[in-house]
């Protein structure tokens, strides 16, 4: 069927039983941070042998596998259309071989017609780029850590939440704890402050894109991540919210343009089986290197 | 830790108490969203399937058929519970299930139910999908697959030892309202 095809396949695999590094440092950190012989200690080693089960036998590492979404980049030019039919086959057969969960239903039916493929599903988002390469990465996010989603507009009465950082930083605690542990927590935040309500969801979630150890360019927004990271922890909601040190593993956060009337801060909850994989791919479509 | 083997007994749940870690061993049900609202509006258990001292995973697994054609479950942790909170109380009580295994715990009317029939909820590790479903040992049946579609449908499955904790109990305690009221005040003191 062609190397893209296979690639595409092979990405979804990995992406559905492999933990990024980065991801899989931080449940060994939250780890250590829990007390020896409490509920969450417990929860957090079920979640790093599961990490390991996953990989060693290909598996989902969790059977929600979730929304699939593809972030292309590509040289000018690129056959887009000829991706995306491709993609919409691999993510099939992807499905077939028990990589994904037959997880899309027909909003209007209800009918799950098991190939996982229907419309908007995959999302499949583009973006040109002036190197001559093709990079995919991929985000699989489940529905659990998706309903605990929130935007909140600003000003916000009952938050006492103004058009400022400090405002930003309080509706954002606000969510973590709405999503209490039912996002399957520790998680990790995705936020964009700004856009409009579409676009603010869309840029939160290309935070995912993100390693957790990288550093913020912009430092006012560095130091609100690290700000939001260490206030979050000292909530008590720990792994599931049995209680314990770690509510989020990590906070990354963006802002983008919005008009003068509306002022979104739209906040994407990633659960601890934190799916993200990508490789950088050949010009036949074959996987040259992966980029996590 | 305690051990239980389904069917579950009232005193058995009664014993148990917010914060016990538990193992399940036996035969439980999944059902999620689509069951539990086919339920409550009336419809029927298929036949074979009594939930009598039973008990509902919150879950959608991924089966897939071996070459001899036998399902096997390769991946299978809870499913968001509050979903059902509209209709478990009554489910539990209707057809006499005395405990729920899903994940992220449960609204004020499915605490009450517990208390008063005696009904529990056990928390499984969310997307610990890998580690549950080693503890499923067999798929005995599946029911509404056409219906509902493969997660949505009910799949009746033997476990053994399958690890969950106690986080609402039938004496009206709720580790989730505990630590929802915690961190509220918590993040009160941090604003």
């Amino acid at each position: 069927m062609g190397e893209l095809f296979e690639s595409i396949i092979e990405i979804v695999r990995r992406t559905s039983s492999e933990i990024p590094k980065d991801v899989g440092q931080g449940i060994i950190d939250a780890l250590e941070a829990e007390k020896k012989g409490t509920i969450a200690e417990s929860a957090l080693k079920i979640i790093e042998r599961n990490i390991e089960l996953a990989q060693e036998k290909s598996q989902p590492l969790c059977q929600d596998t979730g929304s699939v979404l593809f972030y292309v980049d590509c040289p000018i030019g690129y056959d887009q259309i000829s991706f995306e039919e491709t993609a919409r086959r691999a993510v099939t057969e992807a499905t077939n071989r028990g990589y994904l969960r037959q997880n899309s239903v027909d909003s209007l039916t209800g009918k799950n017609d098991g190939t996982n493929v229907g419309p908007g599903a995959p999302a499949i988002h583009f973006h040109q780029h002036q190197a001559d390469h093709v990079e995919v990465r991929m985000i699989l996010k489940g529905g659990g850590c998706e309903n605990v989603g929130a935007q909140y507009s600003l000003p916000n009465t009952q938050l006492k939440a103004n058009r400022d950082l400090e405002g930003c930083r309080k509706v954002i605690l606000d969510a973590v704890v709405q999503a209490q542990g039912k996002g399957c927590g520790p998680g990790i935040l995705g936020i964009c402050i700004g856009g409009d309500r579409a676009t603010g969801y869309e840029h939160s979630k290309i935070q995912f894109l993100r390693k957790l150890d990288d550093q913020n360019e912009n430092p006012e927004l560095a130091e609100l991540e690290e700000n939001i990271l260490t206030t979050a922890n000292k909530l008590g909601i720990g792994p599931m919210g049995f209680g314990g040190n770690t509510t989020l593993l990590g906070v990354k956060i963006c802002a983008a343009n919005r008009v003068p009337a509306s002022f979104f801060v739209s906040i994407s909850y990633m659960c601890w089986a934190f799916r993200r994989h990508g490789a950088e791919l050949e010009r036949g479509g074959k996987i040259k290197e992966w980029l996590y | 830790m305690t051990n239980l083997t389904t069917p579950l007994t009232e005193e058995q749940v009664r014993s148990l108490k917010v914060g016990d870690p538990a193992s399940i061993s036996g035969v439980i049900f999944t059902g999620r969203d689509a069951v539990h609202k086919y339920l409550y509006e009336g419809g029927e258990l298929p036949e074979g399937v009594c939930l009598e001292g039973g008990v509902i995973y919150h879950c959608g697994p991924v089966v897939v058929k071996d070459d001899k054609g036998v399902w096997r479950v390769t991946a299978a942790g809870p499913t968001t519970s509050i979903r059902e909170e509209p209709y478990q109380a009554d489910i539990m009580k209707k057809f006499g299930v005395r405990g729920v295994i899903g994940k992220g715990g449960m609204g004020a009317k499915t605490l009450d139910g517990c208390n008063e029939n005696g009904n529990v909820y056990l928390h499984a590790i969310g997307g610990a999908a890998q580690v549950l479903a080693e503890h499923i040992v067999k798929v005995r049946n599946v029911y509404f697959l056409e219906e509902f579609g493969s997660p949505e449908a009910i799949w009746e499955l033997e476990v053994d030892q399958f690890p969950a904790v106690v986080t609402m109990d039938s004496h009206g305690q709720s580790l989730h309202d505990k630590v929802a009221a915690d961190s509220q005040a918590a993040l009160e003191d941090n604003l």
